[in-house]
């Protein structure tokens, strides 16, 4: 089998308040203070092989986008590596200077991704420019290349991003992602803000890039039916953690994971067989906050087969199968 | 029997600078008590727009031109400024997408449930303790005398919703129109929310507009759907027959738009084109240009025609199949 | 898709629909254009002490001076024609003006963006310093920093500078404070652009409707500091006397009938800080994007 792309190897990332002048003085005086800490990503392990879309879905709180930009390169981790063709994507000093071009990211607002002061001509050849990989004769002809290849009339590079919509914003996005010619292309959250017939628009643009470039992506949504329809394989994440993680069509089918098979039951699923108006089956209880998770599986209060164990004893991601994997006591 | 809610011919322009953007043109709708209709539609295609119309919620630069739009058989347009403070929050309600366009953030709960209660009823302080307890137990909120303390910043997205909707069903309402109030939530949550309508529905009688962007959540919650496309219902009938066999090509699109079914890795049957912007609309048909039945025909605007059970505004609906 | 149209053109379309600021705007440009090219309205140049004849001081307007034409706003206490004395006084007020405005500008609006996309100590050190300074009176600056350096065209741009930089760095910082959390930004640092193009050639231009406004405000600000240095005797010399100059040599005799001397100046000084406060007023209007219709 052949080295994974991207790796992330234990990966955790923790946000804390950061401590004032007033605080340091009331703990030395006795006073509680509450050290607020997110732990937005808890020791996740991924790799992402070549030429394949991975899908990360999750609620909010689960931490795939902030998972997303630690692999992107542009947010440190607080433990463990993200690396590329085994080299750090992001530097391991203080400095948290991104070192590679290899990774690029599409971002979910279309509106406000992109300068609204600069022409998006400029905005897709700023980076290639900036970074050598074409040079200001060979910009113009290189950026029409670009829109073409999203479908955008190359005469559009001298608009603002003002003069277009959601969808055509989103388009504009991907090909300076893709500008960049990167090897792994980051997708947080593309289609959320569209319409549902620009999103099929988007998707289809997505697919028809992904197997011209064969690219690989991973492809962060919370839209259970979006993921599915992208990816080869897909990582669920509850509270930080990764929950289960398989083929996208065998979770699909046959989820392990208490936390997964209630999701995929609590969606609403659009009918077209009259089957008539149905009861939802929604997961019981509040989504925890992610500054107070559960100790022990972070799922059990709202876990209907939850044990003593799930109270005290966090559960590993466990192989259930070949490329399967689900972190639970229970799990077959 | 009169039905809970009824509008005829609903038109409702904004006159900008820019010119009138026609942002609801002429809708028709009817409820009856204890059902939901599903209002549906993308951006720009007038779906919130009627929403607010109904309440009397349109401010300048719009205004409703022409229409009628009856609760209980009572005209609501046209009315003067208290006789529709009366009716609105009293008998006929409204839940938007973000709570906090109901709650005001600097007060308690508690004290906003009052306001509502005392704004249509001269009620005493018991009385009004007693109902908003009973009407946030309603809706399946956990603590209820926690939340009434409480200050909406210390809620969840989810309990936020669920208090809005509890102020919304204080007073009985015949009516309560929905704008998109699970979009913004969680998906665990939103179907938490989608299951208290229905019971609420089943339980109060209450005829509910749920307008939204998804149809998944139409084709389960939803008795009828109405498909709107820049301003007008292009289809309307019972739900699970017009997702079944949808009879307009824009209906289909859309149905086509969404990955539910489709095969993984293939594309999708896509809408080519975008949403025309309601300013200056051509004449005639305003799907015409994205679909592929179109005609010349289709540049007079085709009016809304009983096919097989259900309406659809369209020269050329699709055939049964 | 709508006009293609740079936001800078668009933004004068809408400028020219409120009459009463293309009017000022007029004025502005009317008023600054007369001063720029003073020689050519002018029958003298005041700053030419070996023109002026005495004789022809304190004369009321409309007098018929000795280099044979009529003074039209009659003269000073020193012999010149008050006419040509605001007119390169007005000159000297706007350039004055219009450089502090712009180096403060550059030197302030750098500042608050560096400090804003910085973060951690560098920022909170930097904006404690310009809040420091603005806890001053920028004419308590003004006036100490005139003071030490003396007088001179020189000396008294730099003492409006020092003094109105802060403004441009509170502004500057306010605006990239809020740019720099949106994902426009966070895309350039991914892709990754440098720190010094992305506070440059992202945050900075991103930061210019409010900074437009201040500078707006500034200008007319330090024309009237200007003045109010010359008229308490720092800031330009007496052999070049800006229009506040002008009012504090004719104060004395505002009550002896001559008021001209005072008066004049003091309706050229009024209908320039009027016009280019409406001008910045519409400005600010426009570029508010919460009174948007």
């Amino acid at each position: 089998m052949s080295a994974p792309l991207l790796e992330l190897d234990a990966v955790s990332r923790r946000f804390s308040r950061k401590i004032s002048l007033g605080d340091r003085i009331a703990a030395k005086l006795g006073a509680p203070v509450e050290t607020r800490e997110v732990r937005a990503v808890e020791n996740v392990s991924l790799s992402v092989m070549k030429g394949e879309t991975l899908g990360l879905v999750g609620e909010s709180g689960c931490g795939k986008s902030t998972l997303g930009r630690i692999a992107a390169g542009i947010l440190p981790p607080s433990a463990g590596t993200a690396r590329l063709d085994g080299k750090p994507v992001m530097a391991e000093d203080g400095r948290h200077q991104k070192l590679t071009t290899r990774v690029q990211t599409v971002f979910q607002d279309p509106f406000a991704s992109l300068n609204p002061r600069k022409r998006i001509g400029e905005t897709i050849g700023e980076g290639p420019l900036a970074h050598g990989l074409i040079d200001r004769a060979g910009s113009r002809a290189y950026v029409a290349e670009q829109l073409s290849r999203v479908g955008l009339d190359p005469s559009y590079a001298s608009r603002f991003p003002h003069q277009f919509s959601g969808g055509q914003r989103q388009r504009i996005a991907i090909a300076r992602a893709l500008a960049m010619k990167p090897d792994l292309l980051i997708c947080d959250e593309p289609v959320a803000s569209l319409d549902v017939s620009i999103q099929a628009q988007v998707l289809n643009l997505f697919l028809d890039l992904r197997r011209a470039l064969n690219l690989t992506a991973i492809f962060i949504s919370h839209d259970l039916g979006v993921v599915r329809h992208l990816s080869d394989r897909v990582a669920i994440m509850y509270l930080g953690r990764i929950v289960e993680i398989g083929p996208a069509n065998e979770i699909y089918a046959a989820p392990k994971h208490p936390y997964t098979q209630a999701l995929l039951a609590s969606v609403p699923r659009l009918n077209r067989h009259r089957e008539g108006r149905t009861a939802f089956k929604p997961i019981a209880g509040e989504l925890p906050s992610p500054l107070s998770p559960p100790p022990g599986c972070h799922f059990h209060p709202r876990c209907a087969l939850a044990t003593e164990r799930c109270r005290t004893e966090p559960p590993q991601l466990r192989p259930l199968g070949p490329m399967r994997w689900a972190a639970c006591h229970l799990a077959e | 029997m009169t039905a809970a809610l009824e509008v005829r011919g609903l038109k409702t322009h904004f006159f900008t600078r820019s010119g009138a953007v026609k942002a609801v043109d002429g809708v028709d709708l009817s409820i009856e008590r204890g059902r939901v209709l599903g209002l549906v539609g993308e951006s720009g295609s007038g779906k919130s727009v009627t929403g607010l119309s109904i309440l009397g919620l349109i401010d300048h630069p719009g205004r409703i031109v022409e229409g009628s739009v009856r609760l209980d058989g009572q005209e609501l347009v046209g009315l003067d400024r208290d006789a529709s403070r009366r009716v609105r929050g009293r008998r006929i309600a409204m839940i938007f997408q973000d709570p906090m366009m109901t709650l005001n953030p600097v007060l308690r709960v508690g004290t906003q449930m009052s306001m509502a209660l005392r704004a249509h009823e001269t009620v005493s302080n018991a009385v009004v303790r007693e109902r908003s307890l009973k009407a946030l137990g309603k809706v399946g909120l956990p603590a209820p005398e926690q939340c009434l303390a409480a200050y909406p910043h210390q809620l969840s997205g989810g309990m936020r919703q669920r208090v809005a909707i509890a102020i919304a069903l204080l007073h009985s309402p015949s009516v309560i129109v929905a704008d998109e109030p699970t979009t913004a939530l969680d998906v665990s949550i939103q179907a938490q929310i989608l299951q208290e309508m229905q019971r609420l529905g089943a339980e109060t009688g209450v005829a509910l507009v749920w307008i939204t962007h998804d149809l998944a959540v139409v084709s389960s919650l939803a008795h009828d759907i109405a498909v709107m496309y820049a301003g007008r219902i292009v289809e309307y009938g019972p739900t699970a027959d017009v997702l079944a066999q949808p009879r307009h090509p824009y209906t289909r699109g859309l149905l086509d738009s969404v990955p539910g079914e489709a095969e993984p890795g293939e594309k999708l049957a896509q809408i080519p084109g975008s949403i025309p912007a309601l300013i200056d609309l051509p004449p005639g048909c305003a799907f015409r240009a994205r679909c592929s039945r179109a005609t010349g025909a289709c540049e007079t605007m085709p009016e809304i025609a009983d096919i097989g059970g259900r309406l659809a505004r369209c020269f050329h609906p699709l055939e049964a199949a | 898709m709508r006009r293609d149209a740079s936001p800078f053109l668009r933004f004068w379309i809408e400028f020219a629909e409120n009459r009463l600021a293309l009017l000022a705007l007029g004025v502005v440009i009317l008023v600054v254009g007369a001063a720029l090219m003073a020689p050519l309205f002018t029958p003298q140049d005041p700053y030419d002490i070996g023109k002026l004849v005495l004789g022809d001081a304190r004369r009321p307007p409309g007098h018929v001076g000795s280099g044979g034409y009529v003074h039209l706003l009659g003269t000073d206490a020193q012999g010149r024609d008050l006419w040509s004395a605001i007119l390169y006084g007005l000159r000297i007020s706007i350039q004055i003006g219009i450089t502090a405005g712009a180096v403060a500008f550059i030197v302030g609006g750098s500042l608050g963006a560096i400090a804003a996309f910085a973060g951690g100590r560098t920022e909170a050190l930097i904006m404690r310093f310009i809040d420091l300074q603005l806890s001053f009176p920028a004419i308590l600056l003004a006036l100490v920093i005139s003071a030490i350096l003396g007088q001179g065209k020189w000396q008294l741009t730099v003492a409006l500078v020092a003094s109105q930089y802060a403004y441009f760095a509170r502004t500057a910082h306010g605006a990239a404070v809020a740019e720099r959390a949106k994902e426009y930004i966070e895309a350039a640092l991914s892709t990754p652009l440098s720190s010094r193009v992305v506070v440059f050639r992202h945050i900075l231009p991103n930061c210019m409707p409010p900074l437009i406004v201040v500078a707006t405000v500034q200008i007319a600000n330090a024309i009237s500091l200007e003045a109010t240095l010359s008229f308490l005797g720092l800031g330009l010399p007496v052999t070049h006397p800006s229009l506040g100059t002008l009012i504090a040599n004719g104060f004395q005799y505002m009550m002896s009938g001559r008021y001209w001397i005072s008066i004049y100046p003091g309706i050229a000084l009024i209908v320039l800080i009027l016009a280019v406060n409406l001008v910045s007023d519409q400005i600010r209007d426009q570029l508010n994007p919460r009174l948007q219709r």
